[in-house]
């Protein structure tokens, strides 16, 4: 795959991935003109599309289009499933994902396509291990990890009592390192 | 403790509050995203970008910023470049926050990265130690980032820094690392691939891995691999073949199930490598029969996943060997694709029909319906994929009907791409299958037209080409074009004035060269027309050009016409024009000159033309004499800019070789002897072109009169619209013709009746025919315009002496291609003992007698060293009769002034049981020499031994000795043959056979195959430590990579130079202290200079070369030497 471009309905850009170095100047007429091109097709018409020496296959999400350029031998059938299949895994993610949700947490759409693909490649092809990779990154996210959060947690009630200060500083972090760990122990379950 | 807890609900409002902190501030991204879905212009939006900018530029220059603040901004700084804004200050905050940054804002960071800087951005540079700090840690999720990026956005040269890392992370105990490592190693392998080229091993481990992800990653490389050379991995196929079928059989976890068909992705996968693997080999192919029937089988489950595997397993059936069983299913399956409602899958089928009919036409009859709807089909796509179709199809019979078709596809048509893409075919199919010359001409017409000035060049080129040229019988060729100047004056004398340059250029070509045989039109109607369209304001200045050379041909005896036109365009602007309005003057007042320069309807290969431009040798001699500079090439001239501006700058590259990796090159200068070049600011040519003294002169003197120097160039931008006038022209006069041939008219199919008509005229020739052609009969109609055969095809050129451009580009090639072997085949055929021996000669270029070129001396040499002829031994030299046991002895063989040049082994080749072969490589200074020992092991004579050697990568010359007449029994003769290589590759392979006769007129072949590696053709550069410094500022390709050091005795910096030089026949040219320069040569080409340091245990190895791939493949060798030390 060369790129992978999210677009809206009105034209605007909402996810740009590219695989192929090329420079801002030309990623930039590129998406123009296929933005250009794709919105002007037809419902009916059919999802892929020969522009300029490559193939364009695109499929329409709700407001969104999704957009992939592959080249001449490549599988159109199996890109259009790739482009299914991303949007399935954002769909778990998100919770029956809209347009809002890629809008305004693109960052995390772009954690999920690279788990996807890599380097222009179908990296994992299994939902659930994509999920798992992302989940964890995001459990640290959230603090550290969580068997280093409890551990962070012991640490912190243990020094307390020999400290003789009553720290209100102390107390935050206990507090803190509990709200995690509840949280935690409430996803897992 | 209750206070505790008092405490603690107290402060948790405040707690959450900080908490959610990150969510606080990611909600000034929430309010740039609203604030600029509420703006209704996009001039609103560019302000509020420009504020937002601002703002952004100051927190990240601030030094209080955190990093938790760094994560939000770049963040925003990814929107803002979504939105077409540039951030690009921001970009080096990105490397910082990866740098720098805790888990999950290094996340961030490193995703900002991958997206800001695209491969080879210098920025990245400043990456390298933190993806190798996060490679080597212990968390999984920063070893998973940094593999993430690397595979992403790292750049040849930063490569071996992180290879031996990610190397490691192969036997990573997580299946998420080693699959993301060998995605990696997979990128590495496009980008670079001689690097990971030791690692093919570790490729079989992947495959094996018991993960199905790791498994089906390492797919990505074999599938590359495959692609490149199918024969290496031949004995993969049951591997292969196995994984689908455990696939196909539903073995794989569940979770790799995609709309319950398992792992789809894995089989189109396999799919794709079978049928590499599968083509043109019976054998292999028999392999995967049985699982391509079950996967055929298999997918019947109505979904778009199914059709995908079915669409590739289509495609493999039609790829290997054939099995008329599965070509069958395959042929069912193509059916239920183009009669699928659903319009991708029949898009699908269309090309899959496209791609099947080169082996089964018939299969397009049996859609033939269904085509013709896909051609009225609303779909732009569907329509373009059928003409495709088509055109595949097409034959003498249905040529006319086709180009229509694509004719009016093209005339509705605005995308360039498209239409120059089509109307090269159509081009090419009127070239091949054309009925008659009206249709041909008028076809083409049509051609230029629409094509209009974004045709390729070389439609233009071969069309004048094969009017040029012509065919074997010179009436034909006369009424094609006798025909083209009719239908050309009938156009021109309509509105001419918006038609194409390219149209215009091209009549104007066919005009001057050939309206003489149009005895009925008058030559100064001719003349008049085509003064006008001088005078037309949108023709341009580079058709203007064409119309006056055209005016020269004819204007014979115009002299009153001419005078005037000549006298006008005398004074124009353009120099070109200027200059041929003189020519044209003089001509036309001489007659005698006239025919002399321009003689009319001469035959095309009697002009002669010196290309080597010896009539001027005098003028040059007397010019360097009096002290003239020599003349040097443009490609010269362009080096010499490069070297000098690479001095020019130097202070400035201190700071390029920036230190790669923690471990590699710490110092930041250039390798030797900076402050002596920097000195000398001397023109270095001298150094790397060594010998190029007055003798390069005399060839770069043709160049000036060349195809680029001497014709306008220009590219002409204005396109005119494609008109019809032209086509309906020419068709009144062609009418009648074209319609007895043609019996079904292509008319807009409106009926059913009309769809079946044009149907049974766009499938004639596919269905009966063909199967009559099965009986025998020849398939293909002879092409109508048969090309002569030419020596070279010489590039397109264009201008307005076509025809001493293509003369004279031709006669350059045999030249250049002399001038390479001049020293080696100026040689006396050599006469044998047993007879003559027919050494074929290749033809010596007329004007390299002149040329004393660099090799002047080398000659003499090599004419010694020939001067002794093939050797013949008696039997009792040589007893016995098995190569690999005479090879010891065979290297007596040699001649004597060969014996003493460095040499390898003799190694056996093949044999049988009359002959056997074994060779031996002759290091010579400007060639390999490939030396093959011919042995007859029987005791008879075996007559008319001839060997021919092949190799694609090489350029290979026989010297003598390749055609035996006679060899007796138990005798040897020696052949030999010169090897150039112009580019490097690691490993080269040739193949090649020998011809013999034991009887009369019984005639046996035996075939032999070898390799020879880049350090074959390396020879040592001799230079000075100073010559050193000075090429090796001027050369800029660069590789580096640590390699092994070998310690086991002495001065191991010592050693291992040694032990390279011993093995690649490098010069070492200095050896300071912990560094050493090493310099060799390709053959008597592009240099390469090495730069070696001891850091550590390892020896940093800094290669440069003017040759991009040349250090590369050295580079593989010198790790292969080490390795074997």
């Amino acid at each position: 795959m060369q790129f992978m471009l999210l677009f809206s309905r009105q034209g605007k850009l909402r996810l740009q991935k590219w695989y192929v170095p090329l420079s801002d100047k030309e990623k930039k007429k590129i998406t123009r003109e296929l933005v250009q091109t794709v919105l002007a097709r037809k419902p009916k018409m059919c999802s892929f599309l020969e522009w300029r020496d490559l193939k364009i296959v695109y499929k329409r999400y709700a407001s969104l289009y999704f957009c992939c350029a592959i080249e001449d031998q490549d599988n159109e059938l199996i890109t259009l499933e790739i482009i299914h299949r991303y949007v399935e895994l954002l769909d778990k993610y998100f919770g029956s994902v809209c347009e809002l949700d890629i809008i305004f947490n693109f960052e995390k759409a772009y954690f999920i396509l690279d788990e996807f693909l890599l380097g222009g490649e179908a990296q994992e092809t299994s939902k659930k291990n994509v999920l798992k990779a992302i989940e964890q990154a995001d459990l640290l996210q959230e603090g550290h990890t969580d068997v280093g959060q409890v551990i962070l947690l012991r640490c912190v009630c243990d020094s307390r009592r020999s400290v003789s200060a009553h720290s209100r500083k102390f107390d935050l972090i206990i507090i803190h390192s509990f709200s995690v760990v509840t949280r935690l122990l409430g996803k897992r379950s | 403790m209750s206070d505790v807890v008092e405490k603690t609900l107290t402060a948790l409002p405040g707690l959450f509050d900080s908490q959610t902190g990150a969510a606080k501030i990611t909600n000034r991204l929430k309010q740039l995203i609203k604030s600029i879905t509420e703006l209704t212009s996009k001039h609103e939006e560019e302000n509020l970008m420009k504020q937002e900018l601002s703002a952004m530029k100051e927190q990240v220059s601030s030094p209080n910023t955190t990093m938790k603040q760094m994560r939000e901004i770049m963040v925003r700084a990814m929107y803002c470049e979504m939105l077409g804004y540039d951030a690009s200050f921001t970009y080096i905050h990105a490397i910082k926050l990866a740098q720098q940054g805790s888990v999950l804002e290094k996340r961030v960071g490193y995703l900002a990265v991958s997206l800001f800087l695209s491969e080879g951005h210098e920025l990245l540079l400043l990456l390298v130690n933190t993806v190798l700090r996060d490679l080597q840690s212990t968390n999984l999720i920063e070893a998973c980032m940094a593999l993430t990026v690397v595979a992403q956005v790292f750049p040849k040269d930063m490569i071996p820094a992180v290879l031996p890392l990610v190397e490691d992370k192969l036997s990573h105990p997580k299946e998420i690392i080693r699959r993301k490592a060998v995605l990696a190693l997979y990128k590495f392998y496009l980008i670079a691939p001689n690097q990971v080229q030791h690692i093919h091993a570790k490729f079989r481990k992947a495959l094996c891995d018991k993960d199905p992800g790791v498994m089906t990653s390492s797919l990505h490389i074999y599938l590359q691999l495959i692609r490149e050379s199918p024969d290496g991995y031949k004995d993969l196929t049951g591997s292969f073949v196995a994984i689908l079928k455990q696939v196909v059989g539903g073995k794989l976890p569940m979770d790799f199930n995609y709309h319950n068909v398992p792992a789809p992705w894995l089989q189109i996968q396999l799919l794709r490598i079978l049928s590499l693997l599968g083509r043109e080999d019976q054998s292999t192919s028999e392999l995967m029969y049985e699982v391509l029937d079950e996967s055929l089988r298999r997918a019947e489950m109505n979904h778009n996943i199914t059709y995908a595997i079915l669409y590739e397993c289509v495609k493999a059936v039609y790829t290997i060997h054939p099995k008329a069983e599965l070509l069958e299913k395959a042929a069912r399956c193509i059916g239920n694709f183009v009669l699928s409602p659903k319009i991708n899958l029949k898009y699908l089928g269309l090309k899959a029909l496209t791609y099947v009919v080169q082996h089964d036409a018939k299969l397009a009859l049996q859609h033939q319906m269904t085509i013709i709807e896909c051609l009225d089909h609303s779909d732009f796509t569907i329509k373009r994929e059928t003409l495709e179709l088509l055109f595949r199809i097409t034959n003498a019979q249905n040529v006319t009907v086709i180009v229509e078709k694509m004719l009016d596809f093209l005339r509705g048509c605005n995308d360039e791409h498209t239409i120059i893409h089509l109307v090269g075919k159509v081009a090419e199919l009127a070239e091949k299958f054309a009925p008659d010359n009206s249709w041909f001409i008028q076809t083409m017409s049509d051609v230029f037209s629409i094509g209009g000035d974004l045709l390729q060049q070389d439609v233009p080129n071969n069309f004048l080409r094969l009017l040029a040229e012509g065919s074997e019988s010179k009436e034909e060729d006369d009424e094609l074009r006798l025909y083209a100047v009719d239908s050309y004056l009938t156009v021109l004398k309509g509105d001419a004035a918006h038609l194409p340059q390219r149209f215009l250029q091209v009549m104007n070509w066919v005009l001057g060269e050939y309206s003489h045989l149009q005895e009925c039109v008058d030559q100064r109607e001719v003349i008049r027309l085509l003064t006008k369209l001088l005078d037309q304001r949108s023709v341009s200045s580079e058709t203007r050009v064409w119309i006056l050379s055209a005016l020269t041909k004819i204007s014979e005896g115009q002299t009153d016409l001419i005078l005037d036109l000549s006298e006008s365009l005398s004074s124009s602007q353009d120099t070109v024009l200027r200059q041929q309005a003189q020519e044209l003057r003089h001509l036309s007042q001489d007659s005698q000159l006239h025919e002399w320069a321009l003689p009319r309807g001469a035959p095309w290969d009697s002009i002669e033309v010196d290309s080597s431009l010896s009539f001027l040798d005098g003028f040059v001699s007397e010019a360097l004499a009096a002290g003239a500079a020599p003349y040097k090439p443009p490609h010269q001239r362009q080096e010499e800019l490069c070297e000098e501006r690479a001095l020019n700058l130097e202070p400035y590259s201190f700071s390029l070789p920036v230190s790669l990796s923690s471990c590699s090159i710490t110092d930041r200068q250039s390798p030797t002897m900076l402050s002596v070049s920097s000195g000398i600011s001397g023109n270095s040519t001298e150094l790397s072109q060594k010998a190029g003294s007055s003798t390069v002169i005399l060839e770069g003197v043709k160049r000036v009169w060349g195809k680029d120097g001497y014709l306008p160039q220009k590219e002409t931008a204005a396109s005119a619209p494609p008109v019809d006038e032209p086509s309906v022209a020419v068709q009144s006069s062609g009418q009648q013709e074209a319609a007895e041939r043609t019996e079904p008219q292509p008319e807009p199919p409106t009926q059913n009746q009309d769809k079946q008509q044009l149907a049974s005229s766009l499938f004639v020739g596919l269905g009966a025919q063909n199967s009559i052609s099965l009986l025998g009969k020849s398939e293909a109609p002879p092409p109508r315009f048969r090309k002569k055969p030419r020596p070279h095809e010489s590039s397109s050129s264009s201008g307005t002496s076509e025809r001493s451009s293509v003369s004279s580009s031709r006669s350059s090639h045999s030249t250049t291609d002399s001038l390479l072997y001049g020293s080696l085949l100026e040689e006396e055929p050599a006469t044998s003992i047993s007879g003559v021996n027919h050494t074929p000669k290749s033809t010596t270029a007329n004007g390299l007698g002149q040329n004393k070129h660099m090799e002047g001396d080398r000659r003499t040499n090599t004419s010694q060293i020939l001067g002794s002829d093939m050797v013949i031994v008696r039997p009792n030299t040589i007893q016995d009769k098995y190569p690999s046991s005479v090879s010891s002895d065979l290297t007596a063989l040699l001649p004597p002034d060969l014996k003493d040049l460095p040499h390898s082994d003799v190694i056996s080749l093949t044999s049988d049981p009359s002959l056997s072969l074994a060779s031996c490589r002759v290091f010579r200074d400007e060639a390999l020499l490939l030396v093959i020992f011919i042995c007859n092991c029987t005791e008879t004579v075996i007559k008319d031994v001839a060997v021919q050697l092949t190799c694609e990568e090489l350029q290979t010359a026989s010297l003598r000795g390749n055609v035996v007449d006679c060899l007796e029994g138990r005798s040897t003769s020696v052949c030999h043959y010169a090897l150039l290589m112009d580019d490097p590759h690691t490993n080269v392979s040739f193949t090649g056979t020998v011809s013999y006769q034991t009887q009369p007129g019984h005639t046996n072949t035996l075939s032999f195959s070898g390799t020879l590696s880049t350090a074959d053709f390396i020879r040592p550069l001799v230079v000075t430590t100073e010559e050193y410094g000075k090429l090796w500022l001027s050369l800029s390709h660069d590789v580096k990579q640590n390699l092994k050091l070998l310690t086991a005795a002495g001065d191991p910096l010592r050693t291992t130079l040694n032990a390279l030089k011993d093995a690649l026949q490098l010069h070492v040219v200095d050896i300071i202290g912990s560094e050493g320069i090493v310099a060799c040569r390709l053959l008597s080409g592009a240099p390469c200079l090495l730069h070696c340091r001891v850091n550590g245990a390892a020896l940093a190895m800094w290669l440069r070369s003017p040759h991009p791939a040349l250090p590369d493949c050295i580079l593989y060798h010198c790790q292969r030497a080490l390795a074997e030390h």
